[in-house]
């Protein structure tokens, strides 16, 4: 059975669910409904449900620019594809809708001082190069051979063993987080140090620059903070 | 009839994936399935050599994908097991020769007829191993318990979920249970803590595969070898089955034979 394109209103927006078919055919589907209700739907926020498809991120610029031709704005593309899913996350789209009846919903940020940071919900394994130009949290393992180079702080809740780059654009102050703090290599700016083989248990550690050599520290819940 | 597509992977070469998909194949052609093994390695074939089927090849993969021959013509009988066929590489051309979706299109010939086709893929990342997957509906990741080959069997994993064909499967080859007991050897449970997936093999370091590999007979025919029981106790797990598995380190004999479910990796 194949189902059709569907558009449905939710909180944030509109939810358009994806019929069957290729992603070329979704696309243009999409494209005649939105055209045809132009008038009444004109400069909503949408979300899309692309189901499986997998969409590169040659796809989705496309598409966003499509969108933003018929004047509507994409702000969260939804996907079983994982690959989707990470083309979405390059183009800072959400992936995931607050469920309805969630707790509570968070309208704007009262943190006009925080920064952003690229949220990677993942394991990186060997040869993959994330690269992003602000912090990045990684949940999941950082394997060896794979590397992440961010201009500001990487944090990481799982083991660090590939080869991490904080402070890429020579920030002196980023610091690098893991829960088990053993990289291949750890560059922080201009400093770059290698682990030194690890006694005994692995524990939360934090890595900063002080005085131009990269140092380690257990994560003392007591210390001052920096 | 719709067959199964099982490609057999390491990114690194040397870790054993032609002998692995040979035993494979022969372990699962054994137990009545009928069974297809194509030798994905072009221009570096050895797939026919390992089964003992050099001198019987006229057709080959390529000459069925350039038209040049029937399916039917390019596939080799086994010399002993009736439900096992190959069909080689050509070994005058090169990765190029063949396209990923030529191998859909040949895979999905071979599914109406046959329970399991086996695809044998080069060492590598590049075209070879492209093609490998391209049809693979389980994925079986080879690794040995060294550095090197982990690295490479992590990066491997890396590249089939990012073309979807996830979540793959592990098999560790040529475990040493001397040097396991002794500390020396990667463990198993590092290896599998690494990686995060499911583990479907183990399989002991053993002369006699050398052996039966340079004489063109398989392991699994042989019923006393240790691993030729592991690659039938993989045949086996392929198929679904729970098979404990055999347990290599710590005390006892040469290795002793109790069982314990090693707890698999991953989610």
């Amino acid at each position: 059975m194949s189902s059709k394109l569907q558009i449905k209103g939710i909180r944030d927006g509109l939810l358009i669910t994806l019929g069957d078919g290729a992603w070329e055919e979704q696309r243009q589907d999409l494209m005649t409904q939105l055209r045809s209700q132009a008038e009444f739907l004109r400069g909503a926020r949408l979300a899309i449900d692309a189901g499986g498809a997998i969409l590169k991120a040659a796809d989705l610029g496309q598409l966003t620019k499509e969108l933003a031709e018929l004047g509507f704005t994409l702000y969260a593309l939804i996907s079983e594809s994982p690959t989707t899913e990470r083309s979405a996350l390059a183009f800072g789209l959400a992936t995931r809708l607050p469920k309805p009846g969630a707790a509570r919903t968070v309208a704007g940020s009262t943190e006009p001082d925080g920064e952003p940071a690229l949220l990677v919900n993942r394991t990186l394994r060997s040869g993959y190069n994330l690269q992003y130009q602000g912090h990045v949290v990684v949940i999941g393992d950082v394997n060896p051979g794979a590397q992440v180079i961010a201009r500001g702080d990487v944090i990481v809740w799982g083991k660090l063993r590939g080869m991490v780059h904080a402070g890429a654009e020579g920030d002196d102050g980023a610091v690098v987080c893991a829960l088990d703090l053993s990289p291949t290599q750890l560059r922080i700016a201009g400093a770059i140090a290698v682990t030194p083989k690890r006694r005994g248990k692995p524990q939360p550690e934090m890595a900063r620059l002080v005085q131009g050599q990269v140092v380690a520290e257990a994560w003392d819940p007591k210390r001052e903070r920096l | 009839m719709t067959g199964k597509v099982i490609t057999i992977t390491s990114g690194k070469g040397g870790v054993g994936k032609t002998t692995a998909t040979a035993n494979l194949g022969a372990a699962l052609a054994d137990l009545g399935h009928k069974v297809v093994c194509i030798d994905a390695d072009i221009g570096l074939r050895n797939l026919d050599v390992v089964l003992g089927l050099e001198n019987r090849i006229v057709y080959d993969l390529v000459d069925i994908v350039e038209g040049r021959c029937r399916l039917r013509q390019a596939m080799i009988r086994d010399k002993r097991l009736p439900e096992l066929f190959l069909i080689p590489a050509a070994q005058t051309r090169d990765k190029s020769a063949i396209s990923p979706s030529d191998m859909v299109t040949l895979a999905d010939d071979l599914r109406t007829e046959f329970d399991f086709i086996l695809l044998d893929s080069p060492a590598g990342i590049e075209r070879g191993f492209r093609n490998a997957i391209a049809p693979a509906d389980i994925v079986l990741v080879l690794t040995n318990p060294e550095v090197s080959a982990v690295r490479d069997a992590d990066r491997i994993i890396g590249l089939i979920e990012a073309e979807e064909k996830g979540p793959a499967r592990l098999i560790i080859n040529r475990i040493k249970p001397e040097m396991v007991r002794r500390g020396d050897m990667l463990g198993v449970d590092d290896i599998l803590e690494l990686l995060a997936v499911q583990l479907i093999g183990l399989v002991p370091d053993d002369e006699n595969v050398l052996l039966s590999t340079n004489r063109g007979l398989p392991i699994v025919l042989d019923g006393k070898s240790k691993a030729g029981q592991a690659f039938r106790n993989i045949a086996r797990r392929v198929m679904g089955e729970e098979v404990p598995f055999i347990h290599f380190d710590e005390t006892g004999g040469f290795f002793s034979r109790i069982t314990r479910l090693i707890r698999p990796g991953g989610n």
